[in-house]
């Protein structure tokens, strides 16, 4: 009776999960040749940017484009398992290094801005006055200041590792604290625990309204932000929407994407500079 | 104080105001918990019952198994069905992570231990000759299955509104295996969080009032069953 009932039970059980994983592999490939999966970085989402383009690529194209915003090395480890179609992302070494070794198919740039320095207003490091980005770092540590640091081996992070680098420091102690979360998130905790951090003037003027952090240094060229937009190299995950990557890369090079990006504003100021058609090398300052 | 009190006079302005964005994020959520759940209840309650009526080797393994993954953080799930539905996994040319199905999939492993947990003790808490009086009358195993289901239902219900409770509240694995997709695979946990990164708390806010709302429903409703159950048993 009770074995009975368990082979019935079985069964049921069996074909039931059989069923439904059936019904949710079909749903879920049902459109895959019409939608887009772009890993970027926070930076161009929380930031309002491609909530602003994409609608507009999505009535031109018909693609529907599915953004996962993580830190720049998560995305390029996105691309390199074959997880997305393509990366828009912000550090060029990473990036042409994810090219050279065959996960990418080529680097457009697209845009750039540049990384700024807030700190509290009364600017217990005296940032402000500093004659570069590496002495900015240097009187940060000097003071034991509080910085925060993403901590996620994002593009901001990789940035910052490199200007500590360049400063010939090691950031090490109670002051330096590393976050491990996006950017917005790391510009409220530098604000509640009046330090300093580093972040890109896009996300930057994004949170300006919603922070008491002040920018406090900026200019530096070694602070130059470009973002490139790579698609992941079919030879390698043959099944990828190619076609739909390449129609993004496309249309973000192209002259009305290239207008839009810099059109994007927050409260007048312009938080990305296209430079699709500028000559190759110029954003090639790591 | 002053700012707290504004930003839930914005988020209750946002709900009411019918906003878009957030219907859409608060219907996403319930229709991934929802078929999670529904997909998860059958196969559970079956195994819950084969656990308290069936005796087989290995029967009180499997109970401390799923009472020990009853505690499993849903990051540790989003993560290994991450690993396993990513294309380097072995589940990888599903094309599964990143999608609704992902999540539900996630939900799932989430919410099927406390329903057989939860429906394990409720179907012992049933006086066992339920199941054998209706047998003895001539019914069939199904039916004698429905006769102990009616028995403990309310536990069987709370069963099913804790893993439901579950499901819709967690971040972690809808996170991981979602990717927090605009109107797709933003849900009402991963909306919060993202929210609140952007410095966004009316709208993370206006999304925790309906969480809590639907908590207070389902409690509520659970209470009247059971009242009702016991004025009429």
């Amino acid at each position: 009776m009770i074995a009975n009932l368990r082979l019935k039970t079985l069964l049921i059980l069996v074909l039931s999960v059989f069923c439904s994983w059936q019904a949710m592999v079909q749903a879920a490939q049902a459109d895959r040749s019409k939608t887009i999966r772009l890993a970027t970085t926070t930076s161009t989402e929380n930031s309002g940017l491609l909530r602003s383009l994409l609608p507009r690529f999505t009535s031109d194209t018909g693609y529907k484009v599915h953004v996962i915003a993580v830190g720049t090395g998560k995305a390029l480890r996105m691309g390199r398992d074959g997880d997305v179609d393509v990366v828009l992302v912000h550090a060029p070494a990473a990036e042409n290094k994810f090219v050279a070794s065959g996960y990418g198919k080529q680097r457009h740039p697209v845009m750039y801005n540049d990384f700024v320095i807030l700190g509290p207003a009364n600017d217990p490091a005296a940032i402000a006055s500093a004659s570069n980005a590496a002495d900015a770092l240097r009187r940060i540590a000097n003071q034991s200041a509080i910085f925060v640091s993403r901590g996620d081996d994002s593009g901001t992070h990789k940035k910052e590792r490199g200007l500590w680098k360049s400063a010939q420091l090691k950031p090490k102690g109670s002051w330096y604290r590393e976050a491990g979360q996006g950017m917005g998130k790391v510009i409220q905790i530098a604000d509640e625990l009046r330090g300093y951090t580093i972040a890109d003037r896009g996300t930057w003027i994004a949170y300006s309204n919603k922070t008491k952090l002040k920018l406090l240094f900026q200019g530096d060229s070694v602070l130059h932000n470009p973002y490139g937009i790579i698609a992941v190299n079919p030879g390698r995950y043959p099944d990828l929407n190619h076609t739909g990557a390449e129609a993004l890369i496309k249309w973000m090079t192209s002259e009305a994407g290239q207008r839009l990006i810099g059109d994007f504003k927050i409260a007048e100021f312009q938080l990305f500079t296209p430079s699709a058609h500028k000559v190759a090398g110029m954003s090639s300052t790591q | 104080m002053e700012n707290l009190l504004l930003t839930t006079q914005q988020a209750l302005g946002l709900l009411l105001s019918g906003n878009s964005e957030l219907w859409t994020i608060i219907g996403i959520s319930f229709r991934v918990s929802c078929i999670a759940i529904l997909i998860a209840v059958v196969p559970a309650v079956l195994t819950a019952f084969a656990l308290s009526y069936a005796r087989f080797t290995g029967r009180r393994l499997l109970i401390s198994l799923f009472n020990t993954l009853l505690s499993i953080p849903a990051v540790v799930i989003g993560l290994t069905f991450y690993v396993l539905l990513s294309r380097q996994g072995p589940l990888g040319d599903l094309h599964l992570l990143f999608t609704q199905s992902a999540m539900i999939i996630g939900q799932i492993a989430l919410c099927f231990p406390i329903l057989v947990a939860m429906g394990h003790s409720a179907f012992q808490s049933a006086d066992k000759r339920a199941w054998e009086t209706a047998r003895t009358l001539g019914a069939g195993p199904v039916y004698a299955l429905l006769t102990v289901m009616r028995e403990v239902r309310f536990g069987l219900l709370a069963a099913l509104l804790a893993g439901f409770g579950r499901i819709i509240a967690e971040v972690g694995a809808s996170m991981m295996l979602g990717g927090n997709i605009l109107h797709y695979t933003r849900n009402i946990p991963t909306a919060i969080a993202l929210e609140t990164s952007k410095g966004e708390f009316a709208q993370g806010i206006a999304l925790g009032l309906v969480l809590l709302l639907m908590a207070f429903v389902l409690n509520a409703s659970l209470n009247y069953f059971q009242g009702k159950g016991q004025v009429v048993a």
